[in-house]
């Protein structure tokens, strides 16, 4: 009895007020064709607030992509695009989303067609060629926002270029949309972008707190609202309310993990197939993920926003943002997080379905080991993809990596 | 043939030809990709030389790239960190896919070759502030070559530059144009090493050789037709001259191809007049495009298709190195363009080794031979639609 009692506190009561705003969403999002309304696709960094300015609904094949991962559908439709040419090695989002495309498979029935899409490649190349793919099937008319990549620094010509594809991008959706952008507008979405932002960052910061008050899991699965929604006063109300809400956790001492032991940081994106598994694997060792790169990326580069020219200055944000960094860089914002959140360990997800977020991570692995002195452990799996994932090999592993973190506790 | 002995000599041990310029005084820069700005670095005084990757042992690198990783990336660092690249005193990285872009962080910081160079261009080569901004980091890569090597790169010395990458880059062409006629003149293997000795040689000496060759060939040009069917071959960097061999026993010959390490390195000229900056990247922004740049969503279908026309292909190998993300995104879309023609390919993807010989020959010899008789007459297609030597 007790324990039930204690798996009530867990739950977030948000997480339904969530589920019903996702709803509402994609019924808005897929009843377009009946409001009027233009439907636009865009990456999961992509710069959605002028979509909003323009009253155009953004969907994001990447949020559908962990829809279909989570919901198991993802190792039939990456056999799907196989069938089609696309090889297993590439991205299993693209290929997921490539195959529900032909034929309205997947959740939700599929998609809501696109009268747009709009491709920024901040987070890597594979956007580019699965917008190109999409633009063949559709027709209709692509937008890439070109982020240079910032080994080091951001160079003065990739600002110039970045800040001009801004006013590029606005007469773009003038033309698809037919009408005049609002900078007022503008100012006001950008404004409500930021506060999300802001709120979900405080959201993810409660997780310092000892005992953790949600996991990395949790941040996965809040994480939707930021993505698809920013700019909108939805996300402001949401995240105001879950912040009260891992107050509370806090302030009455509720921990996401039971007895909450060790402390690990989480790297790269989900395994979206295997979000429970691993949760319930790492808190039988009494360790709670508390905090991942992942969902801090979309609140990580806040500090190039001028909250009085947001237009102006979203091309730097958009352009800085955690993938489209250098090595170095990246690690440089593991070691603060590993000392923000007290961590005790890193566990790096080696995402086969994701190379720009994977390959440099045994370097940043060994910097961690030498700078921060804490034991790290990879684990590899293609995150939409679960034919290639071995429970057992994975058990394994972070068994042997828990007795690590054991021995040197003692 | 004396020159083309030479190629080959080149081809096969391109370090020991860098060493020997480095004896020589001059500094050698190495890349890996064929955006990379050689004009530039010519222009400098310095030595522009393509890396292609110790081929078939990348073990050393398993600490840094995970085993998903294609294989020229693992490779480069792995000939890089075994020590083999002691001739460099520099490297540059134009910006193209993802495994590059991480090999540029992981090179940064592993390796030490002196100078280092990212070229962040721009991915999108459609609008006018694509062609500023790349002009722009054309300029800064200028700088950058200029404050470490203490020189100056002056206007003369670009400009006299892009006329000897433009007369290379010309007889490169004209050889193909003429490999493509008369696949007798020369095997699928030789034009392969010209090619890659091309990427070796300095420039001006190599400039002398491959008019010698031209000159030679455009003799030798009656009563060499080839044999077997014509195809093209399309991917990315090819590190396997024995494939060349291989479609050759198997009744096919390469009249044609989209290689990194191919056309798509040599193709397109650069404006002699103007500034000659923006010359150089009008270049890089009209060339045939690599998919890991973006044109527009078709330009890469139409291109190949125009190609394979043009030099009668009637099949396309792709051949992809395995990993690759840009090249298979393409795939079934540039497969569909050529099926949608009538043209039958096949894909042979390779991890770092070529599979076994039986195997492969196999393979290749079920496509060229369900591609109909061999043509054993001279192809003159080419010569209609293409430019006359
Ligand atoms: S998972 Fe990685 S490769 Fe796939 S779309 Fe996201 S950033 Fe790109
Ligand atoms: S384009 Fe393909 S083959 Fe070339 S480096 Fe990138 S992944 Fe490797």
């Amino acid at each position: 009895m007790p324990q039930t009692n204690v798996e009530k506190k867990k739950k977030f009561r948000s997480a339904k007020r969530m589920r019903e705003i996702m709803t509402e969403y994609y019924i808005e999002a897929k009843t377009a064709d009946q409001t009027g309304k233009k439907v636009a696709w865009i990456t999961s960094g992509g710069p959605v607030e002028p979509l909003i300015v323009m009253d155009v609904i953004p969907v994001y094949p990447e949020n559908y992509g962990a829809m279909i991962g989570a919901s198991h559908m993802g190792g039939d439709l990456c056999a799907k695009a196989e069938a089609l040419g696309y090889s297993t090695d590439l991205c299993s989002y693209a290929r997921a989303d490539i195959a529900c495309a032909l034929e309205d498979g997947g959740p939700i029935g599929g998609l809501p067609k696109p009268d747009m899409l709009v491709c920024c490649n901040n987070i890597c190349g594979t956007v580019m060629k699965w917008y190109e793919i999409q633009a063949r099937l559709f027709n209709v008319p692509l937008f890439i926002f070109d982020t240079p990549f910032c080994h080091v620094g951001f160079a003065d010509e990739a600002r110039r270029y970045a800040r001009t594809q801004i006013d590029e991008y606005i007469g773009f959706l003038e033309g698809v949309c037919k009408k005049k952008f609002d900078f007022d507008q503008g100012m006001e979405v950008g404004r409500l972008s930021l506060k999300g932002q802001r709120l979900w960052q405080e959201v993810l910061d409660a997780a310092a707190h000892r005992p953790s008050p949600m996991t990395a899991f949790d941040a996965f699965f809040f994480l939707a609202l930021i993505v698809t929604l920013r700019g909108t006063d939805k996300v402001v109300d949401f995240y105001t309310g879950l912040l009260e809400e891992m107050k509370e956790r806090v302030s009455q001492g509720i921990s996401a993990v039971e007895n909450e032991r060790y402390r690990l940081l989480w790297d790269n994106l989900p395994v979206w197939y295997r979000l429970k598994w691993l949760s319930d694997t790492f808190a039988s060792h009494g360790a709670c993920l508390v905090a991942d790169t992942y969902t801090t990326a979309w609140c990580g580069s806040m500090q190039y926003i001028d909250e009085n020219d947001f237009i102006g200055s979203m091309a730097e944000a958009y352009t800085r943002i955690y993938l489209n960094i250098g090595v170095d860089e990246m690690a440089k914002t593991i070691f603060a997080m590993i000392d923000k959140y007290e961590v005790d360990g890193l566990v790096m997800h080696s995402n086969r379905s994701c190379k720009p977020y994977s390959f440099g991570q045994y370097d940043i692995m060994r910097m961690v080991r030498e700078k921060k002195d804490i034991p790290c452990m990879m684990l590899e799996s293609h995150m939409v993809d679960e034919r290639s994932f071995s429970e057992s090999q994975a058990l394994t592993r972070i068994d042997a990596f828990m007795e690590v973190i054991r021995q040197r506790d003692s | 043939m004396d020159i083309l002995n030479e190629f080959i000599e080149v081809a096969g041990d391109p370090g020991a030809y860098a060493r020997r310029i480095r004896a020589s005084g001059r500094s050698v820069i190495g890349c890996y990709c064929s955006y990379a700005p050689e004009e530039i670095i010519h222009a400098a005084g310095l030595h522009p030389i393509r890396l292609f990757g110790t081929r078939g042992d990348s073990g050393i690198a398993e600490k840094h790239l995970q085993a998903y990783c294609c294989s020229l990336v693992r490779e480069a660092l792995a000939e890089s960190l075994a020590g083999g690249l002691d001739y460099l005193d520099g490297t540059v990285f134009p910006h193209t896919c993802d495994s590059i872009q991480r090999l540029s962080d992981i090179w940064r910081l592993n390796t030490s070759h002196g100078f280092f160079a990212d070229v962040v261009l721009p991915v999108k080569l459609t609008s006018e502030s694509a062609r500023q901004y790349l002009i722009d980091v054309l300029k800064r890569f200028k700088r950058e070559l200029e404050s470490s090597f203490g020189l100056v790169i002056t206007k003369e010395g670009l400009g006299s530059s892009i006329r000897t990458f433009n007369t290379i880059r010309s007889c490169l062409s004209e050889i193909y144009e003429l490999k493509s006629r008369n696949p007798g003149i020369l095997t699928g293997s030789e034009l392969f090493s010209i090619v890659r000795a091309s990427m070796v040689m300095d420039r001006e000496e190599l400039r002398g050789k491959l008019q010698a060759l031209l000159r030679k060939l455009r003799e030798d040009v009656p009563g060499r037709e080839g044999r077997g069917r014509r195809l093209m071959l399309v991917g990315n960097a090819c590190n396997h001259p024995d494939i060349y061999d291989l479609i050759e026993r198997s009744g096919g010959q390469v009249v044609w191809d989209d290689l990194c390490t191919g056309t798509r390195w040599f193709s397109g000229m650069i404006r002699e007049e103007g500034d000659p900056l923006a010359s150089i990247a009008g270049r890089l922004f009209e060339r045939q495009v690599c998919p890991s740049k973006h044109k527009s969503p078709t330009a890469r279908g139409e291109h190949l298709l125009a190609q394979a026309r043009e030099h009668g292909a009637q099949g396309v190998i792709f051949l992809y190195l395995k990993f690759c993300d840009p090249h298979s995104f393409d795939y079934p879309y540039l497969k569909a363009c050529l099926d949608g023609a009538g043209i039958p390919s096949m894909l042979l993807e390779i991890e770092d080794r070529l599979p076994p010989q039986g195997q492969i020959l196999t393979r290749i010899e079920t496509f060229t031979q369900m591609l109909g008789p061999e043509t054993r007459t001279a192809f003159t297609g080419a010569s209609q639609t293409g430019r006359e030597g």
